[in-house]
């Protein structure tokens, strides 16, 4: 679908300038997206995409430039103003009521007087009538919690053209989707698309971006770097744009050698903190010198399995065993004195403490260590040469030891817990999400680490979402779905199988 | 933009903006002194003078002080570990028991020094025990500690009533308290340490636990900051997700956590108790349990903030009994409504002029 060039750009941002203290989060940003077009923005985490969408939806005001909506100049000094310009925005954390209807969702807000009835009325006919012309079909009177991520998703998009958007923002919207409903979802846009609608589309997956985008523009360090068209541009161009430099897109690995069974899960169930069943009857081995990958939608229960294995969480039956002893409710600091290594899916609350100096951070879990101070105290010294030499060997920047943890990017952080867990030596790498927020260059060297890992003779578990990931590093791949592991795969197992198997669709 | 991460230097944090609030709070006051009819100038001279004019003031302007550290560091340690222990009044009451049945019980065998570590892990004993339960309850049933240490302040309260009136009275006496200890029991007034400065003590009550305060600010600044332990507590409170996710124990850190701040504000009571009256007396505590949480707040829960949050805090105690008495219209009621809005300022709106500074400073401050 080729825009008309004759008509006036749905967007035009002009010399975009916005500073955060010392921060200079978008430095001189020009872009134009052409009215009916789908324009992708991808960038590092950090490379200031999201503060630029951000001033676009009324979030934060630029201290310099200006924006034109179709020809108009424009003044967006709040999300009410961006609406009522005709955008609309779709967060990557979805802003729903959970316990409310889809219904209650969509008129949330806009309900149009004190009583409910008329607004909800107008609304549930105005729901047909975008389901016909779209094809977003979604049960008005669902609950919310009760639907899968993939609709949860369309009710935002709802929300949005229920407001009369004429422009779409998307922020990283496939993160918490599965393969076929990303799928879905590029359909939906594209029939968006197709009937004049401008989508903006956040995201830092060249795939996604090769996939559906009319044109693309890529962000580096709070520039604009390149617009190109897509039809004229490749993976591996992108790639180089956003870093900055030539980057390696696959893992170079040889074949694994699996080695004696480490970690040996039999039968293992595990509730949730709500007491549903997340992890259901569960076995499998993991060996010395191999990746075993698990992929999966996001809560179907590997973070539950994971955080079982690592000690967080107590199973509520069956069998965990490290080099064969039996560590079922053993809490963190047993495990990890038996040699297993935790790199955590969530660092911000569980890998690090971020008001803490890096150098605390760097001993964390290993604090009642000896070498970190005799007896009761804490040998600030010895913990700060520690960081210091693994600021050095990870390449971890700013190289400062007592800098706060929170002032670190997203990508220096996860090296600060990957160079914790690694410089251990466990002889059990237990990994999840290693490259969730983290920048290409630093996945790279993630990626490498965790290979060498494994030709160290280490056995590692790996649970990522991201199934680009787990097909890379893996050696062999357990689907989980609805608590279960379905099936144990090849890395070289198609990302279509893969994906009816994360949706529970084939074994 | 929110201001709240951008990052500023120290002494703007933790010297400017408390300053800043005290400024406030004092302009404040002014306008309520002057609505009542008085200068409010004169009225701040008086008090200074008060507070810090002679050698007695100073005396008295530290008792009070001391009792302030001592439960500033209660609630300071508890708060490292993300517990807000509203208790330290209660224990610090109670605290008093164990003080004084040391003292009742070797005052008449040994000097002071020989009684006085038998009043303080007493004193400490006794407070920290009055903090376990609210620990436990916190630690293994998830009752939250604020309710429960409000609630032990007020079974403490009726117990120590019991007690002074059914159990420790002089047989024959009207007054709830016990026999005056003997000299053994007692700990020594400073008077020379103020005559080192030319002043003169007279009658204020300043006495040996200042000191020991001051021995527990180190002590606290150790723990915190320098132990195994205390860098458990810290990331309890700042991430109770990291702490189950390094191994620290969260039942045994909370409980452990409660008594040493319990045992910090038991020892709050040596102070009063054998400092300056030498009895066990109902409510000797008279506040300084929440203003300790107060000082605590307003000095960053640091050791050092909390010394000169609570040598302020003093101030406006022994200044304030001296205002009222030279401005009988400035009653007991308007220093405590002066004190409140310090606390006010100082604690709940710590960070009122945050933004307003982070602006400044990102406009003028990064020459």
């Amino acid at each position: 679908m080729s825009p008309s060039p004759t008509a006036a750009p749905a967007i035009e941002l002009i010399g975009i300038d916005k500073k955060f203290g010392a921060v200079h989060a978008n430095r001189n940003i020009n872009l134009t997206v052409a009215k009916g077009s789908i324009h992708g923005i991808i960038g590092e985490n950090g490379a200031g995409k999201s503060t630029l969408m951000s001033i676009l939806y009324g979030f934060y005001q630029a201290d310099a430039g200006a924006i034109r909506i179709n020809g108009q100049d424009t003044v967006i000094h709040d999300s009410q103003a961006a609406i009522s310009a005709g955008i609309g925005m779709v967060h990557q954390h979805f802003m729903l009521v959970e316990n409310f209807s889809v219904l209650e969702n969509v008129v949330l807000g806009v309900e149009g007087g004190a009583l409910l009835g008329r607004g909800v009325s107008d609304a549930r006919s105005a729901l047909k009538r975008l389901e016909a012309d779209y094809g977003l079909e979604v049960d008005p009177d669902a609950i919310i919690e009760e639907l899968p991520v993939g609709l949860q998703q369309r009710v935002e998009i709802l929300k949005a053209l229920y407001r009369g958007a004429e422009i779409l923002i998307l922020d990283e919207p496939t993160g918490v989707l599965t393969p076929a409903e990303a799928d879905h979802l590029f359909r939906i846009l594209g029939v968006l698309r197709d009937q004049g609608k401008t989508i903006v589309l956040i995201t830092h997956k060249l795939r996604e971006i090769m996939a559906i985008t009319d044109t693309v523009s890529v962000m580096r360090r709070g520039e604009m770097v390149a617009t190109r068209r897509t039809a004229e541009t490749t993976v591996e161009e992108l790639a180089e744009l956003m870093v900055g430099r030539r980057v390696l897109l696959r893992v170079e690995k040889g074949p694994a050698s699996p080695g004696e069974v480490v970690l040996s899960v039999r039968n293992l169930t595990v509730k949730d903190g709500r007491g549903v069943v997340m992890v259901d009857d569960v076995s499998f081995d993991v060996r010395a010198g191999e990746v075993v990958g698990i992929a999966g939608v996001a809560g179907n229960g590997q973070s539950e399995l994971l955080e079982a294995i690592t000690g967080i969480r107590k199973p509520v039956s069956g069998e965990i065993m490290i080099h064969g002893q039996p560590v079922a409710g053993f809490d963190a600091a047993r495990l990890r004195a038996l040699g297993l290594g935790h790199i955590p899916e969530d660092r911000h609350h569980m890998g690090l403490v971020l008001g803490f100096e890096e150098s605390e951070n760097s001993v964390l879990g290993y604090h009642r260590d000896g070498r970190y101070g005799r007896g009761p105290l804490l040998d600030l010294d010895a913990c700060r040469d520690d960081a210091k030499a693994k600021i050095e060997k990870y390449d971890i920047r700013p190289p400062n030891c007592r800098l706060k943890t929170a002032n670190f990017s997203g990508g220096n952080q996860q090296k600060i817990v990957v160079a914790r867990e690694i410089e251990r030596d466990p002889s059990l790498l237990v990994v999840g999400q290693p490259t969730r927020g983290v920048d290409i260059g630093a996945i790279e060297f993630i990626h490498r680490r965790l290979i060498a890992m494994r030709d160290a003779g280490k056995a590692v578990l790996l649970v990522s979402v991201e199934l680009d990931e787990i097909r890379s590093l893996s050696d062999r791949i357990l689907v989980m779905f609805a608590g279960h592991v379905v099936g144990e795969k090849t890395p070289d197992t198609g990302e279509q199988t893969l994906g009816l198997m994360m949706a529970g669709i084939a074994a | 933009m929110s201001t709240a991460s951008v990052p500023l230097p120290n002494w703007i944090t933790y010297g400017l903006m408390p300053f800043l609030n005290l400024v406030v709070a004092f302009l404040i006051s002014g306008v309520v002194v002057w609505f009542i009819g008085e200068n409010p100038l004169e009225a701040v001279k008086l008090l200074l003078q008060g507070a810090l004019g002679n050698g007695e003031g100073i005396g008295f302007t530290l008792y009070y002080a001391t009792n302030f550290i001592f439960t500033g560091l209660s609630v300071a340690v508890a708060y490292h570990a993300g517990l807000f222990n509203i208790g330290s009044e209660g224990q610090a009451y109670v605290g008093g028991l164990g003080a004084a049945l040391a003292s009742l019980a070797l005052d008449h065998y040994v000097p002071w020094y020989v009684t006085m570590p038998f009043a303080v892990i007493g004193a400490a004993i006794f407070g920290a025990a009055w903090a376990l339960i609210p620990a436990w309850l916190q630690a293994k049933r998830g009752s939250h500690i604020v309710i429960t240490t409000i609630m032990f302040n007020f079974i403490g309260a009726a117990m120590m009533v019991y007690l002074l009136v059914h159990v420790l009275i002089v047989p024959g006496k009207m007054a709830p308290e016990t026999r005056v200890f003997l000299e053994g029991g007692q700990l020594p007034k400073l008077d020379w340490l103020i005559a080192l400065f030319g002043g003169r003590l007279g009658a204020a009550p300043f006495n040996v636990s200042f000191l020991i305060a001051l021995v527990m600010c180190v002590a606290v600044w150790l723990l915190i900051w320098r132990t195994k332990l205390g860098y458990e507590i810290r990331t309890l409170g700042a991430s109770s997700t990291a702490a189950v996710y390094a191994g620290i124990p969260y039942v045994k850190t909370v409980i452990i956590t409660m008594l040493i701040s319990g045992g910090l504000a038991g020892m709050m009571a040596l102070n009063p108790v054998l400092g300056a009256s030498a009895r066990l007396q109902v409510e000797f505590v008279g506040g300084a349990g929440f203003v300790g949480i107060a000082v605590s707040l307003m000095g960053r829960s640091h050791p050092l903030g909390i010394v000169l949050a609570a040598v302020l805090f003093g101030v406006l105690y022994q200044g304030g009994d001296a205002l009222s008495f030279d401005m009988p219209k400035i009653t007991r009621d308007m220093i405590v409504v002066i004190q409140g809005l310090v606390i006010l300022f100082a604690g709940a709106l710590e960070y009122l002029f945050r933004p307003a500074i982070v602006r400044v400073w990102q406009r003028f401050g990064k020459a």
